[in-house]
């Protein structure tokens, strides 16, 4: 068990080493477009820490998490439209709007477990998705352009590539570690008790559906977080990135990685998102290729990639 | 008498068009043991439920001291110092033994919306873990996951959680199912040490041990209390002995 712990610590360390130096890397190199592509992996991969903690630690199968990436990106580019430039305020805004869904709709689908939990969701998302399509003023389907990145009053300067990338990154690995914090404390235990086994914390003492609605909103707003870094790295924010297929993909790199690993998700995300990046360029059919390659990970590598690690481990 | 711990007023529920309890009164005084016994499916473990509240009755009513709980939500009973164990052993199979007990602990020591501190590393919720453990003799086991404990030390870890919570009223819903001989011993023995702590309400379908435990048995059938009293008078009752202990009678001459 120790040795296992051991080989997936080692692993995700190289994985945080490899996203830490890899400006340097694409420095070195003068390959840009490295820098361009990790900087979306890593924010995907915030969006997809976040619904770990509902869906691996909390036993919450959402599927709607895409919403936040919207709700935050949206937050960001209707107040730039409107002269709103300051990240100060945009990125507060876009986390206390995602806070704010997600406690509306978490009150309200909680109300349902399994099967229903998973459409209440999804239909959710949908919902916001045709929203977004109806702002007329905001782009309506076509999508909001953002002219000019959010503006930290030369604090830092997110239209440096660099820059931007150490941001999305720290906003990461912070993420990340606030996670392990809340895996490991008292309320983190509750809500992993209640993915295990809810009449049983129910009967001990626990009011179940306020912990597992607090931890929903918890990984809605950190999903808002990931989606205000989305618009600034696309200059551009859609409905379409509400689709239930994006939060379709924010589930694969969950349980690609890892369900309920701290770094699982990270790990899926990247993984996902660069087999995404080098398929499509060998052929424009490269779902057909990434599909049964998906299927193989979950059918045998029950745990995801984490899970492999932990048994390769343990011989 | 004293007012008791427990009073169940002419409880009903009914599943579709079976009256599954059926104006079900009883009373549980503070310090008994009271065995609830019945043939399978005369509504045992639907009281049960009722009175956890995991199910709602459709008339009556049920009180803890004096107290209504009839509409409570069962992790209030809970804090009213009310535990359960379960039939079907119903543990949290992916932490550790000592994790379930100190969740138990934690369940009752303030709200748990505290997101940093480490909660393993509690002093005081391990320790509260630790002897209800030992009361219950896994203390040697706290550290193993919960799917790898024997059926036995899982029904015995299940009184653990349960005593975490420091109750009032302990109900345990067959904690003897599916135990060997020597397992059923060491049970019997740890009940007859609990009951000198706390009121226990207890379902079994052993009836060695339920006549060797009780200080009075409620008998159920068909969802209804057909008598109620110490063993020996339950023993002698032709009603009970026509409905339920007809087929039992080996026991009966042991008892």
């Amino acid at each position: 068990m120790k040795a296992s712990l051991d080989v997936r610590s080692l692993v995700a360390g190289l994985v945080a080493a490899g996203l830490l130096l890899l400006p340097l890397y694409s420095a070195l190199s003068g390959n840009v477009f490295v820098l361009t592509l990790f900087t979306r992996i890593v924010i995907l991969a915030l969006a997809a820490a976040s619904l770990n903690l509902i869906m691996g630690y909390g036993g919450m199968m959402s599927f709607g998490h895409a919403a936040y990436l919207g709700i935050g990106g949206y937050a960001v580019g209707m107040l730039a439209q409107e002269g709103v430039g300051s990240g100060f305020v945009q990125f507060p805004v876009a986390l206390a709007a995602s806070a704010l869904y997600a406690l509306v709709i978490g009150a309200l689908s909680l109300r349902t477990r399994g099967v229903y939990f998973i459409m209440i969701t999804l239909a959710f998302a949908q919902m916001a998705y045709y929203v977004a399509s109806g702002l007329a003023r905001y782009g309506g389907d076509d999508g909001l352009t953002i002219y000019k990145r959010s503006d930290f009053a030369g604090l830092i300067n997110l239209s440096n590539r660099v820059q931007f990338y150490y941001l999305c990154l720290a906003c990461l690995l912070g993420t990340v570690f606030l996670i392990w914090r809340i895996v490991n404390s008292r309320f983190g235990l509750v809500v992993q008790g209640l993915r295990s086994n809810e009449p049983r914390m129910q009967a001990i003492g626990f009011p179940a559906k306020r912990y597992k609605l607090v931890c929903f909103v918890i990984a809605g707003t950190m999903c808002g977080l990931a989606g205000a870094l989305l618009a600034n790295n696309t200059d551009f924010v859609s409905p379409a990135v509400m689709y239930w297929t994006r939060s379709g993909d924010l589930m694969v790199m969950v349980i690609l990685g890892g369900m309920g690993t701290l770094f699982g998700p990270v790990i899926g995300a990247v993984v996902y998102l660069l087999l995404e990046e080098l398929l499509s360029q060998i052929t424009e059919y490269w779902a057909l290729i990434m599909g049964p390659l998906l299927l193989l990970i979950v059918l045998f590598g029950r745990g995801g990639i984490m899970g492999l690690l932990g048994r390769l481990n343990r011989g | 008498m004293a007012d008791p711990l427990l009073r169940v007023d002419r409880l009903v529920r009914r599943f579709g068009g079976i009256l599954a309890t059926d104006h079900v009164s009883l009373d549980v005084a503070r310090g008994e043991l009271h065995a609830i016994i019945g043939p399978n499916g005369a509504g045992k473990t639907t009281l049960i439920s009722q009175l956890t509240g995991h199910l709602a009755p459709h008339a009556g009513s049920m009180f803890l001291g004096g107290r209504d709980i009839t509409g409570l939500p069962a992790y209030r009973r809970s804090t009213l110092g009310l535990a359960r164990s379960f039939q079907i052993t119903s543990l949290l199979s992916d932490f550790t033994a000592a994790d379930n007990v100190a969740l138990a602990a934690q369940a009752h020591d303030g709200h748990s919306f505290r997101f940093w501190g480490n909660a393993r590393k509690e002093r005081g919720l391990r320790e509260t873990a630790r002897a209800a453990l030992e009361r219950v003799g896994l203390a040697g086991r706290a550290d193993v996951l919960v799917s790898k404990l024997s059926h036995g030390e899982q029904r015995e870890l299940e009184l653990a959680v349960a005593l975490a919570t420091k109750p009032q009223l302990l109900l345990l819903d067959e904690p003897m199912a599916g135990l060997g001989v020597t397992e059923s011993a060491r049970m019997v023995k740890l009940l007859s040490e609990l009951r000198k702590e706390v009121t226990i309400v207890l379902v079994e379908h052993d009836m060695e041990a339920v006549f060797a435990l009780a200080d009075r048995i409620s008998v159920l059938v068909y969802g209804r209390v057909i008598a109620s009293g110490p063993p020996s008078e339950i023993r002698q009752n032709e009603e009970v002995k026509r409905a339920y202990l007809g087929d039992q009678h080996v026991v009966v001459k042991h008892g």
